[in-house]
C-alpha cells in the first residue's frame, strides 16, 4: 500500500494544483507534495516493503535502490520552483505545477511498474507530460526543441512498445501465457524464444535508449536541455533518465534469463563508449554552457550502460553513479540556470566574467563542474573509479581505456566553457542584469545542498544505500 | 475470417502506398484516417467472443484515428494553408518504390522469423513490418509537419498491428492504456505543430534549424 501512494501522492498533488486558484501561492504545492513524497521514500529504503510476485507494482529492490534519489532531487527542484515561477509570474503556471507533480507520480510508476506494459505507458506520458514544461519559455527556439523532443522522443517510445510486443511473443512462441510481468518473463527464462528476445533487446535498446540519450539516438537533449528551464533540465537529466535506465536494466534481468546475457553486455559496452566518445567530442566543441550539460548527461548515460555491460559489481557501481549523477546533475542545472538567467544569454560569446555578478551561482557552479568530471572527493569520483577498476578486472583492457581517455577529453571541454563563462570581465548586459536577477537563498541553498549531498555520498556512503544497490544488484543478476 | 482479416490488412498496405505516393496533404491525412478505421476493426475479428471491452477498444480507435485526429489535422492545414507538401526530401515515386520494396522484403523476412502455426497464415507480421517502415519513410523524407505527424501515425498503426499477435495475452487494461496513451500522444504533437505554425508561420520543419552546434 506504501509503495502506491508513492505514486498517488504526487497526482493528488497535481489534482490539488489543478483545482488551486492563487497563482502566487500555487507552487508551495510542489514542495508540500515532494516532502510528503520523499518522506514516504525514505521510510521505504529504511524498512523496504515484501513485493508480491505477481504485483504489477511495487518497491522492490532496484526501485529501492533508485527511486529515493529522484525523490531527493525532485524535492530540492521543488523548492527552487517557488523563487523561480515567482519571477516569471507573468506567466499562468496553473499547468506547470500540475505536470511537474504528474511528472513525479509517473517517475515514481514507472520505477516501481513490474509489468513490461505499464511500464510503457509509464514512460510514454512522462514524455508527454515534459511537453507543456519544456516550452514553458514560449518563444520560438523552445518550439523548435519541443518539437524535435516529441519526433524523436515519440518514435523512440514507438520502438520500446515495438520491442515490448515482441518480448511478450517470444514468451508465447516459447509455449508461455504471454504474461508480460517481469517475473514471470524471468521465471519462463531459457524457454524464451532466442530470436524473438533478440529482436526485443534491439528495439527496447534503441527505444529505452533514445529517452535515456545514449548516442546515436541523443540528438534531442541538446536542444532540449538548451531551451527547457534549468529546472526541467534538473529533472529530466537526473529523473527522466533514471527511468529509462531502470527500464533497461529490467529488461536486462530478462534477455539474461534468456540465456542471451553475452549479446546484451556487448551492445551495452558498444553503445554505452560511442555515447561517452560522441559526449567528449561535442563537449569540446560546443559553446553553450546549457547545451554543455546536455552532452555531459549523454557521456554519463554512456558510464551508466558501460558499468551494466561489466555484471554484477558493474550494476552497483552504475546505481551509486544514479546517485551521483541526479545529484550534480541538479546542482549543474539550477546554477546554470541561475547565471543563464542573470546573463540573459547562454553563450560564452555573449556571457563572461559572471562570478563578479552571480558569485554564489557562479561558485557552485565551479565546484559542480569539478564534481561531474569525477575530481575526488565527490561522489561521482568513487562510482567511476569503481566502474574502471571493474573494467579491468573483467578484462575489459580497451574499453577502460577509451572510457578513461573520455573522462579527459570531458574534463578539458567542461573546464574550457565553465571557466570562459566564471572569469574575465562581466559583458553590459549582465551587469544590468544584476538588477533583474538577485541571488536570493531561494536560488542558491536548492543546488548548494544537492552538490554537499554529492560529497556527501563520496566521504560518507551511507550504508542503508550500500545495501539497497546490493540486493538491486541481486536481484538483476541472481546467483553469483 | 482469417480471410477477412487479410482482406482488412492488405486494404492497410495499399494505403501505406498511398500515403507515400501522394503530394496533396488531404489525400495522405484521408489514406491515414481510413488505416485507422481499418485496423480499428480487426480486434473485432480476432475475438471469437463477444466481450464489451475489446467493443469498447475497437470503437474508442475507429473515433480516434478515423475522426478526431484527422479532423486535427486538418484543421492544422487550413490554418497553415497549405495543402501541399513541395519539394520533398525523397521525391513521391522513389518513395512509393521504397515502401512497395519494403513490403516485399516485409513479407520475405517474415517467412524467416520462427512464427506461431496461427500466426504464420496472416498478414499481421508482414503487413505490421512494412506500415512501420512506410512511417519511417514519411517521418525522415517529408519535411512538412503535417506529413511527419501522418507519418508518426502510420508507424504506430504497424505497431499496433503487431500487438494484435498478443491480442489474447496482454490484458485488456493494459492494452487500452497503451491506446490511450498513443491517442494522447498524437494529439499533444498536433497541439505542438499548431503552435510552431504560429511562432514560425510556416509548417515547413526545414525552417527549424536554429539549435544546432
Amino acid at each position: 500500500m506504501r509503495d502506491l501512494l508513492l505514486i498517488l501522492i504526487p497526482f493528488a498533488g497535481a489534482a490539488a494544483a489543478l483545482a488551486w486558484q492563487g497563482e502566487r501561492s500555487r507552487p508551495y504545492l510542489l514542495p508540500a507534495t515532494s516532502l510528503l513524497h520523499t518522506a514516504l521514500a525514505l521510510w521505504l529504503l529504511f524498512d523496504p516493503p515484501v513485493v508480491g510476485p505477481g504485483a504489477w507494482f511495487g518497491f522492490d529492490p532496484l526501485a529501492r535502490a533508485m527511486l529515493p534519489a529522484v525523490s531527493i532531487l525532485f524535492l530540492v527542484c521543488s523548492f527552487y520552483c517557488v523563487p523561480y515561477l515567482r519571477t516569471c509570474i507573468s506567466r499562468p503556471n496553473r499547468i506547470f505545477v500540475a505536470l511537474l507533480l504528474a511528472m513525479l507520480g509517473l517517475m515514481s510508476a514507472a520505477h516501481e511498474a513490474r509489468h513490461l506494459g505499464l511500464l510503457w505507458i509509464a514512460t510514454e506520458a512522462l514524455t508527454f507530460a515534459a511537453v507543456p514544461i519544456v516550452h514553458f519559455a514560449g518563444t520560438p527556439r523552445a518550439f523548435e526543441a519541443t518539437w524535435k523532443y516529441l519526433l524523436i522522443g515519440g518514435t523512440g517510445i514507438a520502438l520500446s512498445l515495438l520491442g515490448s510486443f515482441c518480448l511478450g511473443y517470444a514468451s508465447l512462441s516459447g509455449g508461455g501465457t504471454g504474461d508480460l510481468t517481469f517475473t514471470a518473463l524471468v521465471a519462463q527464462g531459457g524457454s524464451l524464444s532466442g530470436p524473438w528476445v533478440v529482436i526485443a533487446w534491439v528495439f527496447l535498446l534503441a527505444g529505452y535508449g533514445t529517452k535515456m540519450g545514449l548516442a546515436p539516438m541523443h540528438t534531442w537533449k541538446p536542444d532540449v536541455y538548451g531551451e527547457a528551464p534549468g529546472v526541467m533540465g534538473a529533472i529530466l537529466a537526473g529523473g527522466v533518465t533514471t527511468v529509462a535506465f531502470t527500464a533497461l536494466l529490467r529488461v536486462r534481468a530478462v534477455v539474461d534469463a534468456a540465456g542471451e546475457s553475452a549479446m546484451a553486455s556487448r551492445t551495452l559496452m558498444a553503445i554505452g563508449l560511442f555515447s561517452m566518445l560522441v559526449a567528449a567530442l561535442f563537449l569540446l566543441g560546443t559553446r553553450d554552457f546549457k547545451r554543455m550539460l546536455a552532452y555531459s548527461s549523454v557521456e554519463h548515460m554512456g558510464i551508466l550502460v558501460i558499468a551494466t555491460a561489466l555484471g554484477k559489481v558493474g550494476v552497483w557501481a552504475a546505481l551509486f553513479h544514479v546517485w551521483n549523477n541526479s545529484f550534480t546533475k541538479g546542482t549543474l542545472f539550477m546554477s546554470a540556470g541561475n547565471i543563464r538567467r542573470a546573463a540573459g544569454a547562454h553563450t560564452v560569446d555573449e556571457v563572461s566574467g559572471m562570478s563578479a555578478i552571480t558569485p554564489r551561482s557562479a561558485a557552485i557552479f565551479v565546484t559542480a563542474m569539478l564534481a561531474v568530471t569525477a575530481c575526488p572527493p565527490f561522489g561521482p569520483f568513487f562510482s567511476e573509479l569503481l566502474i574502471v577498476r571493474t573494467a579491468f578486472a573483467t578484462n575489459h583492457l580497451a574499453g577502460a581505456a577509451i572510457f578513461l581517455g573520455c573522462l579527459l577529453f570531458a574534463f578539458f571541454g567542461m573546464t574550457r566553457l565553465v571557466f570562459a563563462v566564471v572569469d574575465g570581465k562581466p559583458r553590459p548586459a549582465a551587469v544590468q542584469g544584476r538588477k533583474r536577477f538577485a541571488e536570493t537563498a531561494g536560488v542558491v541553498l536548492p543546488p548548494l545542498v544537492l552538490l554537499v549531498l554529492s560529497l556527501w555520498l563520496g566521504l560518507a556512503t551511507p550504508q542503508v544505500l550500500r545495501d539497497s544497490w546490493t540486493a538491486a544488484a541481486e536481484q538483476i543478476f541472481p546467483g553469483p | 475470417m482469417s480471410g477477412t482479416v487479410n482482406l482488412l490488412i492488405g486494404i492497410a498496405m495499399g494505403l501505406n502506398l498511398m500515403a507515400l505516393g501522394s503530394s496533396r496533404l488531404p489525400s495522405v491525412i484521408r489514406a491515414v484516417a481510413v488505416q485507422g478505421v481499418v485496423l480499428g476493426l480487426i480486434p473485432l475479428l480476432l475475438n471469437q467472443g463477444f466481450e464489451w471491452m475489446v467493443i469498447l477498444m475497437a470503437v474508442g480507435t475507429v473515433f480516434l484515428k478515423g475522426f478526431v485526429i484527422p479532423h486535427l489535422l486538418r484543421r492544422a492545414m487550413r490554418a497553415a494553408n497549405i495543402d501541399r507538401e513541395i519539394d520533398p526530401i525523397v521525391g513521391y515515386v522513389p518513395s512509393l518504390l521504397l515502401g512497395a520494396a519494403g513490403a516485399i522484403v516485409a513479407v520475405a523476412v517474415t517467412y524467416r522469423l520462427p512464427l506461431l502455426p496461427e500466426h504464420s497464415h496472416t498478414l499481421l507480421v508482414p503487413g505490421s513490418l512494412a506500415t512501420i517502415f512506410t512511417g519511417f519513410i514519411l517521418l525522415i523524407c517529408r519535411v512538412k509537419a503535417i506529413s511527419q505527424v501522418c507519418g508518426y501515425l502510420i508507424l504506430e498503426n504497424g505497431i499496433y498491428l503487431f500487438g494484435l499477435l498478443l491480442i489474447h495475452a496482454t490484458p485488456l487494461l493494459v492494452e487500452s492504456g497503451i491506446l490511450l496513451d498513443l491517442a494522447v500522444g498524437v494529439f499533444v504533437i498536433g497541439i505542438i505543430a499548431d503552435r510552431i505554425q504560429r511562432a514560425f508561420d510556416s509548417l515547413d520543419t526545414r525552417k527549424l534549424t536554429v539549435l544546432r552546434e
